[in-house]
């Protein structure tokens, strides 16, 4: 088998980085909402990342990842044409897409890249597709071209007002949802705060909604239960009964606490790591954050 | 002893055999093993395999083939070892079982062939019957360290191919048969690694690693290929697999860990044992910070289970550094699952077991991490169908354990994620394969499977024999290309690989 490249690599903003990468199956069997898990070393964790396009054709699959910790930061350091070590997937339900009617897309941050897939399938199963994408600030945005092809409507907001209106992505929502006669189903991608709010709103405004959840992962087959959530009560397992579930239903409290289960041992590998890079002069860029 | 005339079996009476003590194996110190990963019993000398070989008296009825899973010729490997024909000795095992470094070491041996040793009869006390095992593990060492057995020759193309979902011992064995038998296999793993629990479950200080990825190696040499990260059913489809082999296997395992349903299971701190045991054998996570993948250390540990995987993950918590590692099981010790041997390392290396005790709630503390279980007393009732006495609470005896980390050993169901994206297959009541037990034949025609996925959670032995069984049946459907009344259709196949008899 032919290992999988990094064909093309670019920047979106700061710590946020699009790749294409070689991998010629998942390109050809990824549906929206699907994710893949990368390792990057002989002694890497394996880290889930949403397959955010694909190209059948060139059979590259594209990633966008921001750079948060001793792994993220790492891929960020790869040159294009560097090998990952390993490759796997597609994992997950994929999103369920039908003609819902009017739906809103809320991407916060760099949410925005895996909604990106769903929107372009909601659009083209026929529906009338209004996004709202959201960031702190103007450059942490991405995706929004993209985002502008595949939907009616584009709304954006910063929390700053740098770009768009200024305000939240609960804000955006109403906004949306405000002017509309009718919204039938509502998605809603970013960090488990924001999903807990947005799903908050949506709620009182009485939209079905869908959140993609993001909890820690080891191996996404379903063999482990590290990526089990609580959703209406019930204990699922995220990488392979979701990671789409009704944000209705979900426990966000739940999801963000055990989010933080390693954050000492993080924060530890980080420091081991820009030591490292210190010590074998490769440059360690972790602090540019 | 050892220089008592001619080791062979004529030349021995039996009183002399008997007299022979049992050869113990060397094992690291309690003290110093909890401190390392290393293996724990260090293996036999080639003196005292030789000298445990000589204990057994070749009876007419060789009642350990019988306890044996695949029939290992048990008495004909046990003669050549106490000549000190190691290489013959290998090769006799090697006819019957393609994993002896690995079965020497976890098979449950006092279950199977050792139960029934007429040696251990006599002395009225199992433990000293022939360590078949034992001498089974020092030879497939032999085999690896001396590099002794050459692989077999290269046998002419069938022109078939195969594909195996799932590189556990059921899809090894598999693989191992049928690409002797001149059938092109292509092995599909969805992790990172070959090997199913043999690398990820069971850990290191039982099973290194090195043994299962010389195993996969060897493997490879024969030609079989392995196509790693790759998911059957997701990287690529399942009609597409059937479309382009000739025949399919699925030994996808009970990789699906079951929980209690008590409230407190997603507190912060509790793990499945899967997940435990994933983090330090597959992800390294003892090497943490040199790996990436971390892991919660130190404190007070609870095990919740009486089985393998329970006295694994707590052994594997005093290595990552409890202060107290604790196991909690709900019946009393006879009932216990887990191999005798395994109980009593785990008691040495000062893991403390608590019976009669059944988790009611995992408790918590600030920010939702775990910081206890609160236990129910139980009482034994009556048997229950499988003879196991039944455990039953003790009405309001409640109290609470204090617990830093708590492991969830209570078990691992078929694993659903092939059988749900492949609807024509029939499935079991619990979710496993259903297949024909004489051929594994599943309802898909083409389509064959065996090992956990089919048993439920079971062992590594009928894993395999599993996957012997499907081969056999496999070589005489891409021989015969006969569905129906298979089983006719095996004898006619014949099924000889080399020096090797499929049987
Ligand atoms: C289904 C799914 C899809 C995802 N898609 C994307 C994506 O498209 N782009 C992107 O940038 N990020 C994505 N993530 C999050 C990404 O996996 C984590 O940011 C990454 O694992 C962090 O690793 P690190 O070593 O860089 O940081 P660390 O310092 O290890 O962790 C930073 C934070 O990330 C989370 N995290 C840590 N390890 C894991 C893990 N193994 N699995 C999941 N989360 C973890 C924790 O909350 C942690 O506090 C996704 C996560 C999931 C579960
Ligand atoms: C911790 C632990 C300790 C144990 N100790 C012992 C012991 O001491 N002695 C003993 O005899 N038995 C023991 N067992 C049981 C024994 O390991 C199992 O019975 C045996 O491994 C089952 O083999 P298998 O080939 O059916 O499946 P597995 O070993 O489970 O392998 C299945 C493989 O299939 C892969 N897979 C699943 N789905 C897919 C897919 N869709 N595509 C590709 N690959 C897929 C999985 O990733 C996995 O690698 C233990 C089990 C555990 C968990
Ligand atoms: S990541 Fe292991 S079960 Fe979901």
């Amino acid at each position: 088998m032919e290992p999988s490249r990094i064909v093309s690599k670019k920047s979106l903003g700061p710590d946020v980085t699009m790749y294409r990468i070689s991998a010629p199956d998942m390109a050809r069997q990824r549906k929206p909402g699907q994710f893949v898990i990368v390792r990057i070393s002989e002694q890497g964790e394996r880290v889930p990342l949403t397959i955010a396009d694909a190209d059948p054709a060139a059979g590259t699959v594209t990633l966008v990842v921001q750079a948060v910790g001793k792994s993220t930061r790492q891929m960020a350091m790869l040159e294009e044409g560097s090998i990952l070590h390993d490759i796997a997937g597609p994992l997950g339900t994929p999103t369920r897409i039908e003609r819902f009617g009017t739906v809103i897309c809320c991407g916060g941050g760099i949410g925005t890249a895996p909604m990106y897939p769903i929107a372009q399938a909601l659009h083209e199963a026929g529906n009338r597709v209004l996004s709202v994408v959201c960031a702190r600030t103007a450059g942490l945005l991405v995706m929004v071209e993209e985002m502008e092809k595949v939907s009616d409507e584009v709304l954006i907001m910063t929390d700053d007002g740098s770009r768009g209106t200024k305000g939240l992505a609960t804000d955006g929502i109403r906004m949306v949802a405000g002017r509309e006669p009718a919204v039938d189903h509502a998605f809603a991608i970013g960090p488990p705060v924001m999903m807990k709010f947005a799903s908050a709103v949506t709620m009182e405004l009485g939209i079905p909604t869908t959140v993609s959840l993001n909890p820690i992962m080891i191996d996404g087959t379903g063999m482990c239960g590290c990526c089990r959530v609580t959703v209406g009560g019930r204990t699922r397992f995220a990488c392979v009964d979701g990671p789409d579930f009704d944000g209705h239903q979900v426990d966000f409290d739940e999801l963000i606490k055990r989010l933080s289960t390693y954050r000492d041992q993080e924060h530890a590998a980080m420091e081991h790591f820009n030591g490292g890079c210190r010590l074998t002069g490769s440059g360690g860029h972790g602090s540019e954050g | 002893m050892a220089g008592a005339g001619s080791p062979d079996r004529g030349d021995m009476e039996a009183k002399d055999r008997l007299a022979i003590p049992p050869q113990k194996m060397p094992e690291q110190e309690p003290a110093e093993r909890v401190g390392n990963l290393r293996e724990v019993p260090l293996g036999y000398t080639p003196e005292m395999a030789v000298l445990e070989a000589k204990r057994c008296l070749h009876c007419k009825r060789a009642v350990c083939i019988e306890g044996c899973p695949v029939g290992v010729d048990i008495p004909g490997f046990l003669a050549a070892v106490a000549k000190g024909d190691f290489a013959s000795g290998i090769r006799i095992i090697r006819r019957r079982n393609v994993l002896p470094a690995v079965c020497g070491r976890v098979c449950p041996q006092e279950q199977q062939c050792q139960l029934a040793c007429t040696v251990g009869k006599f002395h009225h006390d199992p433990g000293k019957s022939v360590s078949i095992g034992r001498i089974e593990r020092f030879l497939a060492d032999w085999e690896r360290e001396t590099e002794a057995v050459a692989l077999p020759g290269k046998v002419p193309s069938s022109g078939r191919s195969v594909v195996v979902i799932g590189s556990g011992p059921a899809g090894l064995t598999v693989a191992g048969d049928l690409v002797q038998l001149g059938h092109s296999v292509t092995v599909l793993e969805a992790l990172h690694e070959a090997g199913g629990v043999l690398v990820y479950g069971i850990p290191e200080f039982r099973l290194p690693k090195a043994i299962v990825s010389r195993e996969v190696k060897f493997l490879e040499d024969l030609g079989v290929e392995f196509r790693l990260n790759t998911i059957a059913g997701r990287t690529i489809p399942l009609d597409e697999l059937m479309r382009e082999y000739d025949a399919v296997f699925i030994g996808s395992g009970a990789g699906l860990p079951r929980f209690q349903g008590i409230p407190g299971e997603n507190l912060l701190g509790v793990y499945s044992a899967n997940e435990y045991l994933t983090r330090v054998n597959l992800m390294r996570a003892f090497d943490f910070p040199n790996s990436d993948t971390p892991i919660q250390r130190g404190g007070t540990v609870i095990t919740v289970g009486g089985g393998n995987v329970a006295m694994d993950c707590a052994r594997t918590a005093l290595r990552m550094g409890a202060e107290r590692s604790i196991v909690v099981y709900r019946r009393s010790e006879v009932e216990m699952p887990a191999r005798r041997e395994e109980v009593h390392h785990a008691r040495e290396e000062g893991v403390e077991f608590h019976f009669l005790e059944d988790p009611v709630e995992i408790t918590g503390g600030p920010w939702g991490w775990v910081n206890g279980v609160r236990l129910v007393r139980m009482t034994l009732g009556e048997p229950d169908s499988s003879g196991r006495r039944s455990s039953i609470p003790v009405e309001g005896s409640e109290f609470v354990r204090e617990a830093d980390t708590v492991l969830v050993a209570i078990g691992n169901s078929p694993n659903p994620l092939v059988a749900s994206s492949f609807p024509e297959l029939e499935t079991t009541r619990w979710g496993g394969i259903a297949v024909n037990e004489a051929t594994g034949q599943t309802s898909v025609r083409g389509v064959f499977a065996g090992g956990d996925i089919v048993l439920g959670a079971a062992t590594v032995i009928l894993a395999m024999g599993q996957g012997r069984i499907a081969a056999r049946a496999m070589h005489a459907y891409l021989s015969t290309g006969r569905w129906e009344g298979l089983e006719e259709a095996i004898g006619v196949a014949g099924t000889e690989i080399g020096s090797r008899v499929l049987v």
